[in-house]
């Protein structure tokens, strides 16, 4: 079914009783030219542009639980392209090239939103950093402009410039980053998919690989068996627990992130604003909630909640970045397992296992990748070499010293 | 969630400092692939949904390091040591 104004109104005068669900509870086939294990925004993406770009029909996306059951529902919605290194910027520019056009091209309502991103700074060291990655950003064609404090006054009246210990210097600021509909985001690539015939299987969990001859043909489900000619793993935050079914060990632990929204207030937030002197970064949703997080707990864990000292840091911060936020009722907190890497970015690549490919080790910045992620893993599938915007990405760059380090703080996860 | 001191008795996991897998060793810098080993001891985790051994500091307190055997999935703690002691599991 095709979304339009046309259809909008024709189900209008026919009381909505005519819609259909969007994609097809799939029951899978025996055998499949490729599977993608994780029915998440990633998975949902590699599966559609497979078939668009790379002409392949024969896909099943397996998902263990519901559609969009991980954390492409339980972000914090940012997108943007304002990195810092080479093998990371060009992959995020690409992902927001994506994301400026993607609801014409999944025929979905993703609610983008190019509302802007402003990183806050507060010391003259901090202006430079940020100055720094604003050439970066130029370098690499991507928009950026370095704010003062007047400007930044201007823009978001409501933050507290007086504060003693870290007042507002200014911004870092792209205007092309903004927020989207994260659950939209994978509905609408769900969508798309359908209609280009991919197989989306919900309640079918991966218990394990089939392989021969060391290579991995198909995988072993809660639903049977099913063979593919390439399987791959888009399961960011359990990467290692269906790695380790293949015999596999990754640079990657599991950790809890929490984020948070408060009661809808009136619009007070223009845009997505982070801190510079704490790690806290804040927006406000349509509905007037303001949408927020900060730190890692910093621990492993698959227990999709956190503790409560990380709420009370993060709430600190915020209290710091914007007073009157506690004058603000919090209506819910809730957690996501994130791949954490060594160096803080992801892996796009073959594994050791021939015909398994892997995507994750997501770190935060899964959500705004969505796009690109999608895109660069259907190009190695399809391809069986990496594509040029994500060749950085390489699950042995930690062996050959090619890490992706973005804030220089070593091979510790807890602290990207 | 609060980690039971050997030496302070039980305390708040913000007086400690989350130091990672304690399964992982150093490698022997003599020994054969060396070079490979320490880059495996550096970067790749088991990373379990289940119990995991790991050391945790307690800055905030007795300043010692402990090993915590911990469930992943439910934050619940089995046991606790100090690092240099011998664990039962």
């Amino acid at each position: 079914m095709r979304y339009s104004a046309f259809s909008l109104f024709r189900e209008t005068l026919n009381k909505h009783r005519g819609w259909k669900p969007t994609w097809r509870d799939a029951t899978p086939k025996s055998t499949y030219d490729v599977i993608i294990i994780g029915g998440g925004g990633h998975g949902l993406a590699t599966a559609y542009y497979l078939a668009k770009e790379h002409g392949l029909t024969n896909i099943a996306v397996l998902e263990k639980g519901w559609l969009g059951s991980g954390n492409i529902g339980r972000n914090t919605t940012i997108i943007r392209s304002n990195y810092l290194l080479p093998g990371n910027q060009a992959f995020y520019e690409l992902s927001m090239k994506l994301w400026e056009g993607l609801e014409q091209e999944l025929n979905y309502n993703a609610m983008v939103s190019q509302r802007g991103v402003l990183n806050l700074f507060h010391s003259d060291g901090q202006r430079d950093t940020y100055a720094r990655r604003a050439n970066s950003m130029r370098l690499h064609g991507v928009h950026s402009a370095l704010l003062d404090a007047d400007e930044v006054r201007r823009m978001v009246p409501i933050l507290g410039f007086e504060e003693a210990r870290f007042p507002i210097k200014g911004g870092l600021w792209q205007a092309r980053g903004g927020t989207a509909r994260h659950d939209a985001v994978a509905w609408g690539y769900a969508h798309a998919a359908d209609m280009r015939g991919v197989d989306i299987v919900q309640n079918c969990q991966v218990t394990g690989f089939l392989r021969e001859g060391g290579r991995v043909v198909g995988v072993e489900t809660s639903r049977g068996k099913i063979r593919a000619r390439k399987v791959g793993m888009s399961v960011a935050g359990s990467s290692s627990r269906v790695a380790a079914m293949a015999d596999l060990r990754l640079p990657i632990e599991s950790q809890v992130l929490q984020a948070f929204v408060s009661e809808g207030i009136k619009p007070k937030i223009p845009c997505v604003v982070t801190y510079g002197a704490g790690h806290f970064y804040i927006s406000q949703s349509d509905k007037g909630g303001l949408v927020f997080g900060g730190d890692l707990d910093g621990y492993n864990s698959y227990a999709q909640r956190g503790n409560l000292p990380t709420v009370e840091h993060v709430l600190e911060a915020g209290m710091s970045m914007m007073p009157s936020i506690g004058r603000v009722r919090m209506l819910r907190s809730w957690g996501g397992i994130m791949d954490m890497t060594m160096d803080g970015s992801p892996i796009i690549d073959r594994t050791p296992v021939e015909g398994l490919y892997l995507n994750g080790g997501w770190c935060y910045g899964g959500f705004k990748a969505t796009p690109a992620a999608g895109w660069c893993f259907a190009h190695l599938i399809a391809r069986n070499e990496p594509h040029p915007s994500a060749a950085a990405m390489r699950l042995d760059r930690f062996a050959t010293g090619h890490i992706l380090n973005e804030n220089g703080r070593g091979a510790q996860p807890n602290l990207h | 969630m609060r980690i039971d001191c050997p030496h302070c008795g039980s305390r708040d996991i913000q007086e400690f400092v989350y130091r990672g897998d304690a399964s992982v060793s150093r490698p022997d810098p003599d020994g054969e692939d060396a070079l490979k080993h320490f880059v495996d001891a550096v970067h790749l985790r088991t990373n379990p949904a289940g119990f995991h051994s790991e050391h945790w500091y307690h800055s905030g307190g007795c300043r010692s390091w402990v090993t915590v055997v911990r469930d992943t999935l439910t934050h619940e703690i089995e046991s606790v040591g100090f690092a240099n002691e011998e664990i039962d599991r």
